[in-house]
């Protein structure tokens, strides 16, 4: 199992029945493939929906109804289309019970960076930074080093930030962090690991939880 | 009565320098008969305010016009899907003014609604703080975002009356109605124009006291096709 994999898992035990999610792209939408049994979500979509379904085949797309990355979507029973202001406002006004949004880096404050790398990578914050001060509990989603193993959890964040202290949960490749107001709390760890290598690749301070678990995917 | 014209007629409205907003989400539910018609003009310096920009891939919607280099700033949340915006961005002939997607909404919103500022929590403790005003409501910090107002909206509906009213369909309802409360002259382009009565009151979705132009754009099912073969070449269907 690749690391984007065990982390969309591990994203989709978060979803309760009846929760109110928007997810950002990659990894958060692929967490909706592994929904655990029962498990119903109403899933948001900034450009305007409440209650989409899944990608329509070919020849059964309607060009008035896509999802924030332009793609074709379909509505399910149950769902409603509005404008934007109505659609920010829901998000804003703390109406979406989770969002699960990529990260470039995450800190044992709770911030978050993931929208620009100064130099090299600038697309703007689009819907990003709304959510993570209007979402009622955030998931950060990142793979825990880069690729030469530094550290992307850290004690303080280095790129520009998405939002201060706002972030409730992180889930990486290697464990399972909660931000809690004495810091970060050490729950689980990936497949395989022990708690020390976990430690030893984070940069952030962890608080060891006292039954930290293996993920269960 | 909204008046009716050719998208040639009603694209002569825009001007120099002006201040544009146009609807749509990377694409989907833009005005892009509109779009097309400003980009077969020699109409520059023009200032884009859109929530997004243009759809990914290839050149198409907005993407046009700065691929002509008609456009000298963009205001928006997002620039990624779009290379023409992002190659002038960073070579530095193109100006940017990220707002956060909600931020802009409302600033837009406000600027039509006669609201003298957006105060939102949205970018507290981020670089989008850098020149802002602050204030503190009931000792809760915000950032204070003044409202954006536009020259010409470009508006797209699914059906419009004779009197303006509009019919949104699907997920393209978007930033329609706000635009059109913002710009001194609105431009509505439609899927198919219809006599008054025939939009059930139930189903308005901009009043069309908000409407100045109406112009006919391309059918439904032209559209279907135009946006299938686009989904299908962008491997967004398979």
């Amino acid at each position: 199992m690749d690391s984007r994999e065990i982390i969309a898992r591990r994203i989709a035990k978060e979803f309760k029945n009846g929760m109110v999610a928007n997810l950002g792209f990659g990894m958060p939408t692929m967490a909706a493939n592994y929904l655990p049994e029962g498990i119903s979500m109403t899933l948001q979509t900034e450009n305007g929906a409440l209650r989409f379904g899944a990608t329509p085949k070919i020849g059964e797309s309607d060009p008035d109804v896509a999802n924030a990355g332009g793609a074709p979507i379909t509505l399910l029973p149950g769902a409603s289309t509005f404008e934007m202001d109505l659609s920010f406002a829901i998000i804003r006004g703390g109406h979406v019970d989770i969002t699960a949004l990529g990260a470039l880096e995450v800190d044992q404050e709770g911030n978050i960076a993931n929208w620009k790398i100064p130099g090299a990578f600038a697309p703007g914050m689009g819907g990003a930074m709304d959510l993570l001060v209007g979402a009622k509990r955030v998931v950060a989603a990142l793979n825990h080093t880069d690729k030469k193993g530094n550290s992307k959890v850290l004690k303080k964040c280095t790129l520009p930030l998405s939002a201060a202290k706002c972030v409730d949960l992180i889930i990486t490749d290697k464990a399972v962090i909660e931000v809690t107001d004495k810091g970060l709390l050490l729950k689980e760890v990936g497949p395989g690991l022990t708690v020390e290598e976990v430690v030893n690749c984070t940069y952030a301070d962890l608080i060891i939880s006292s039954d930290v678990k293996e993920m269960d995917i | 009565m909204a008046n009716i014209q050719t998208v040639e007629e009603a694209v002569m409205n825009i001007k120099d320098g002006m201040k544009i907003m146009t609807a749509g989400f990377l694409g989907v539910g833009a005005p892009l008969k509109m779009i097309d018609a400003l980009a077969n003009t020699n109409v520059k310096d023009l200032t884009l305010i859109q929530a997004v920009s243009a759809h990914p891939g290839e050149t198409h919607d907005i993407g046009k016009l700065v691929k002509n280099k008609q456009v000298k700033k963009f205001i928006g949340a997002h620039i990624g899907t779009c290379p023409e915006i992002q190659e002038q961005y960073s070579a530095g002939t193109l100006e940017v003014e990220f707002i956060p997607m909600g931020t802009v909404v409302e600033c837009i919103r406000a600027g039509g609604a006669g609201l003298g500022a957006v105060v939102t929590p949205t970018g507290l403790g981020t670089e989008v703080e850098e020149g802002r005003d602050k204030i503190i409501v009931d000792g809760r910090e915000f950032l204070v975002f003044p409202p954006l107002k536009a020259d010409v909206a470009i508006i797209k509906g699914c059906k419009a009356d004779k009197l303006g009213n509009i019919l949104y369909k699907g997920t393209t309802k978007g930033t329609n109605t706000i635009m059109a409360l913002a710009a001194d002259l609105v431009i509505a382009e439609v899927d198919e124009i219809v006599e008054v009565g025939e939009i059930p009151a139930d189903n308005v979705g901009t009043p069309g006291i908000l409407v100045d132009i109406i112009v006919q754009g391309d059918s439904h099912e032209e559209r279907k096709k135009y946006f299938e073969d686009l989904w299908v070449r962008t491997k967004k269907i398979r």
